[in-house]
């Protein structure tokens, strides 16, 4: 079986002038805890509607496990769930009747999950309350929940922890991991670096609709251009002497100079010879919050 | 499966027992059912035939619109009373409670959200939508029955339930009268379904509660507006208003036909394109809202 969790193709959405998505591909394997990150306005809610079949693409196409959900409709999610932007249920319904509501538009015996998934989301005290009455996180949990009533193989997540507390956020993500090491794939959409660094093991990093990389989280942080923080005894001179090396800008307390470690090992040498003290040579690995900006910066 | 760890899958026993139109129909009338606005509906149709119940008490020297079929019998007998019902009800009360749900039951779950959570299950858009106008036609049989049977209640109550004149002029015994108004009813429902189905026609091209609502009603003075001009007469027999009058076929002996039938098709002829639109849109439509 090779069929992967998610397979898009070339996804196009177009807006009249505006191209919410342009020419997207996503693979995501299947084990996959897939981060999805791009700044708001990104695409990344267009994205993952195309992926469940709620908008059609203007161009290419979106497999699921192998289906593509405008050919196949419902079937095409068999096996998947999740939510775009925040969940939505139905005010007037109480937590449990939403949720039996659902899984009877599931079948398959979702209803006997009711329980589990409102223990796993730690909803079951307030179960018997009305939906309009709860929080914007007891929504999202509930929204998770919802999702595994499907018994999913793949969850897509719209900016799960958004709106939350901190508190909140922390248990929504060990929640996430907790899914994600019982095997199931997950497509994480989120403009959260950190929470992507946390969770996710692959990336597509998406700017004004277009995915700007696409791989390992930690072969994008490895093969980035490194940097390194310098302080000298004559800043001034040093970042003159520095500036063929790679480039330099001036930091609040020394400069900060782009390069790999033989740039380091030379600069030190040129730095000894014109008569200026090393006082320190750090070398610092980019954060993805660096990388998201080196990736989006030309973009803007 | 080999994995331990993976929860079930949809597999076999899904592709046995997927959910279908029958489930979204009663989950769509257990819906309306938590909705205030269902009861705002059914309340009107029932405390609009007590008022006038009430009415016609405290002011019985007569004098009132003499050209509704059965006025004249209203005082005499119950059976009277939901036949006048009937024939006011068709201006704007019935259209108006109709549309109340007919045209919320999309564009509510549009502008919820709600309808992006229902989309991402089992069921496809074409049984979501067919749930949902089965289930406002339900709501709009409700309604009628409703409307109909408070009528002839209270009607009965205070006026008894004695035998009936038809529009022929002669005499119906009480239990015929009963069974021809449950039929006058029925053929009743025929145009009230074309509203309702219209109704659910803008509240999916609309997504917009009130619009729909407002639209459905405007769309059913349009008729009756063309219904009055003497100019457009010609067009009278396929005009909705002539069909909400149909119903008086039943109440003639013997029964007239012809116009239930005319009925029947042209209601048809009204909700099956409304209905058909709505769908083709519903099916393609991009799913934003919420």
């Amino acid at each position: 079986m090779t069929t992967l969790p998610i397979e898009a193709r070339g996804l196009v959405k177009r807006y009249g002038d505006i191209t919410a998505v342009d020419h997207v591909d996503l693979t995501v394997g299947a084990g996959d805890v897939y981060g999805y990150l791009g700044p708001n306005g990104a695409g990344k809610t267009t994205s993952l509607r195309m992926l469940l079949g709620l908008i059609r693409p203007d161009e290419g196409s979106a497999r699921l496990f192998g289906r593509d959900p405008l050919l196949e409709g419902a079937r095409a999610l068999d096996g998947v769930a999740g939510f775009v932007e925040a969940p939505r249920f139905y005010p007037y319904l109480s937590g449990r009747r939403n949720l039996e509501l659902v899984a009877a538009l599931d079948g398959d015996g979702a209803e006997y999950r009711i329980g589990e998934a409102l223990d796993t989301v730690d909803l079951a005290d307030r179960a018997k309350d009305k939906v309009g009455g709860y929080s914007h996180g007891m929504r999202q949990r509930l929204g998770i929940a919802g999702a595994l009533l499907r018994a999913p193989r793949l969850l897509l997540l719209d900016e799960p922890t958004t709106g939350l507390d901190p508190a909140g956020m922390r248990d929504m993500r060990a929640l996430i991991r907790r899914l994600a090491d019982q095997g199931i794939t997950v497509l994480l959409s989120s403009h959260l670096m950190t929470e992507v660094e946390e969770l996710c093991d692959r990336v597509a990093i998406v700017g004004s609709g277009r995915v700007l990389y696409e791989g390992a989280l930690e072969e994008l942080i490895t093969t980035a251009v490194g940097r390194f923080e310098l302080r000298t005894t004559d800043d001034a001179q040093a970042a003159e002497l520095a500036a063929p090396f790679g480039e330099v800008t001036q930091v609040s307390d020394g400069l900060s100079f782009s390069g790999d470690e033989r740039t380091a090992a030379e600069l030190s040498i040129a730095l000894g010879r014109a008569g200026i003290g090393i006082k320190a040579l750090v070398p610092r690995t980019p954060t993805l919050e660096e990388l998201f900006f080196q990736l989006t910066e030309g973009d803007r | 499966m080999s994995s331990v760890a993976v929860p079930r899958t949809a597999t076999a026993s899904a592709r046995a027992r997927r959910p279908g139109v029958v489930t979204v129909y009663r989950w769509e009338l257990r819906k309306l059912i938590a909705q205030k606005r269902t009861f705002i509906g059914l309340g009107s149709a029932l405390a609009v035939p007590l008022i006038f119940v009430i009415a016609m008490v405290a002011d019985n020297d007569g004098g009132g619109p003499d050209d509704l079929p059965f006025w004249g019998l209203v005082t005499e007998t119950g059976f009277a009373v939901p036949l006048v019902c009937l024939a006011f009800g068709a201006f704007w009360l019935l259209p108006l409670i109709t549309s109340l749900v007919a045209g919320d039951i999309v564009a509510t779950e549009d502008h919820n959200g709600t309808l992006k959570t229902i989309l991402t299950r089992s069921v496809d858009r074409w049984q979501v939508f067919a749930g949902k106008a089965l289930a406002a036609l339900t709501y709009t049989a409700a309604l009628l029955f409703t409307y109909v049977g408070v009528a002839l209640l209270a009607g009965g109550l205070i006026w008894g339930f004695d035998p009936l004149t038809s529009l022929s002029g002669t005499q119906i015994t009480a239990g015929r009268a009963l069974l021809l108004t449950g039929l006058g009813t029925l053929a009743y429902l025929l145009p009230m379904a074309a509203i309702a189905s219209i109704g659910v026609m803008l509240s999916t091209l609309t997504r917009n509660s009130a619009a729909a609502v407002v639209g459905t009603l405007m769309v059913s003075i349009l008729l009756q507006i063309v219904d009055a001009i003497s100019a457009l007469d010609v067009l009278d027999p396929y005009l909705l208003p002539t069909q909400f009058n149909a119903w008086q076929g039943i109440l003639r002996e013997p029964t007239d036909w012809d116009p239930i039938l005319r009925s029947a098709w042209v209601s048809a002829l009204y909700a099956a394109p409304a209905l058909g639109w709505a769908l083709t849109r519903f099916v393609r439509r991009d799913v934003t809202g919420g």
